[in-house]
């Protein structure tokens, strides 16, 4: 998976939604979840701003096998 | 051999907190700090030793860590201010409890508290807003901000959320200014007794008749199935209050303040209102307004050259670390079209202001309508003559004459 969530690290701050509107949402629980399929996901540059603004590393992204 | 816990850092320890000169930048005595980064020492009121956090990447680290302790009950833990100590015994939930029992409780608070329930609050924050206005313009001018419409803001979106009666509004929003307020700590005491008795009350009528609010939510969840207990759940409703109240109204005249103080950046503002959001997370990161996170290390911790020992103190100086100029140029300066995104005025790691969603839209619908509908708005003091706060509480305007 090139983006991995973590939900049981994740704390529901929405700080991944903010930054990457197009990428991230919140479950109704707070979680956060993909709005996109995970390569589509991550090719949003914004992805990456959003994992670095998550205050618990909960989000993952690798990079494509080049 | 030099000892390894002060070899990099020897220069004679600052002390923390410090009132600032100018409301809106960091002390001046804080300079040595800035210099310093990312770790120095300093002395804190009671005399006491603590580890000052003062790097941007260090901070993210370090407020990740789970060997760093939230829990005020500790003994050792620092403190940066005598009305604080003095209620060190009470435990604050959230912010003042470690994982896993931290875990749980914003596991119950979180689904109150998203980016849709922000958005979906949206209309009722501007219909307050729009209200206080109304009257502050139908008196005027001048108005004093602070009373008028700083701190109802925040304590009405409080009420909406907790699902507060408006009969009870006056009787709620006098207790939360005495609990953040108060001319002295027995009062502040006091005054967090009638609130707890009154949320108790409210809680369970809320258990009888469920409404719509945070409290709501949380007493549909019972202890049976892991949901909070009647005093957790007032508990959580204070955090609530203390959290959001002072903090939400001190940005709201502090960053009115900043705003007048910086007449080419409110022009820009009036000129161009989709800058709003950019412009209320530069007032965040600029303000720092909540300056001096206090943790305790709970294991020996390795870092920047130093030894953090267990049972040392950790305070965070939010206004040095959101000015590291390795993160923002021009620290100093407010600028809407930086990437200010990244700063740690909400904290950082699992204690991150859960209610960072809400404050967000309350700063841009309150300043917004401010801007908008005043657009004469100007300091009916000298500047230099209008009062803040101190340094060893949240920063802000203690009054804000203005006119219009």
């Amino acid at each position: 998976m090139p983006i991995d969530i973590d939900k049981d690290v994740c704390i529901g701050a929405g700080q991944c939604a903010l930054a990457a509107p197009h990428v991230f949402t919140q479950d109704d629980e707070g979680f956060s979840t993909l709005l996109t399929d995970p390569e589509t996901g991550a090719a949003d540059p914004m992805a990456r701003v959003a994992a670095k603004a998550c205050p618990v590393g909960a989000i993952t992204i690798t990079e494509p096998p080049a | 051999m030099p000892d390894p816990t002060t070899a990099p850092h020897a220069s004679e320890p600052v002390a923390f907190p410090q009132d600032r000169s100018c409301p809106y930048h960091p002390p001046t005595g804080y300079d040595p700090l800035r210099t310093d980064r990312p770790l120095s020492r300093v002395t804190l009121y009671d005399g006491r030793p603590a580890w000052l956090v003062t790097g941007h990447a260090l901070a993210r680290a370090l407020l990740a860590d789970p060997r760093l302790s939230s829990d005020r009950t500790r003994d050792g833990f620092p403190t940066t201010t005598p009305r604080f100590a003095a209620a060190r015994d009470r435990r604050l939930a959230l912010l003042g409890v470690d994982d896993p029992e931290h875990r749980s409780q914003r596991r119950m608070m979180v689904p109150s508290f998203t980016l849709k329930r922000a958005a979906a609050l949206r209309p009722r924050i501007q219909h307050i807003v729009d209200d206080l206005l109304d009257a502050m313009i139908a008196q005027g001018p001048p108005a004093e901000l602070v009373g008028a419409f700083a701190l109802p803001v925040p304590s009405m979106v409080i009420c909406e959320l907790l699902g507060v009666p408006y009969a009870d509004h006056e009787f709620f929003e006098e207790q939360s200014r005495r609990l953040l307020r108060g001319p002295d700590v027995a009062d502040t005491l006091d005054a967090r007794d009638r609130l707890e008795e009154y949320l108790g009350d409210l809680i369970d009528r809320k258990r009888e008749e469920p409404g719509e609010g945070v409290l709501d939510e949380l007493v549909r969840q019972r202890p049976a199935d892991g949901g909070p207990d009647r005093a957790e759940v007032i508990s959580l409703a204070v955090i609530l209050l203390v959290a959001g109240h002072e903090t939400t109204a001190n940005m709201i005249s502090l960053g009115t303040y900043t705003l007048l103080q910086h007449p080419g950046r409110l022009a820009e503002l009036r000129a161009d209102p989709a800058l709003l959001p950019a412009a209320v997370e530069e007032l965040m990161r600029l303000l720092s307004i909540a300056d001096g996170l206090l943790r305790q290390a709970t294991e020996d911790i390795e870092v920047a050259g130093a030894t953090i020992r267990a049972g040392d103190g950790v305070v965070f100086s939010t206004s040095v670390i959101n000015r590291d100029q390795d993160v923002y140029p021009a620290p100093d300066a407010l600028d809407f079209h930086r990437s200010t995104r990244h700063h740690v005025s909400f904290g950082f790691g699992i204690h991150q202001c859960l209610g960072q969603n809400l404050a967000r839209a309350e700063l841009e619908i309150a300043l917004g309508a401010l801007v908008r509908r005043l657009p004469g708005l100007r300091l009916a003091a000298p500047p230099q003559e209008i009062p803040f706060k101190p340094g060893d509480t949240i920063q802000g305007m203690l009054e804000l004459p203005v006119t219009w």
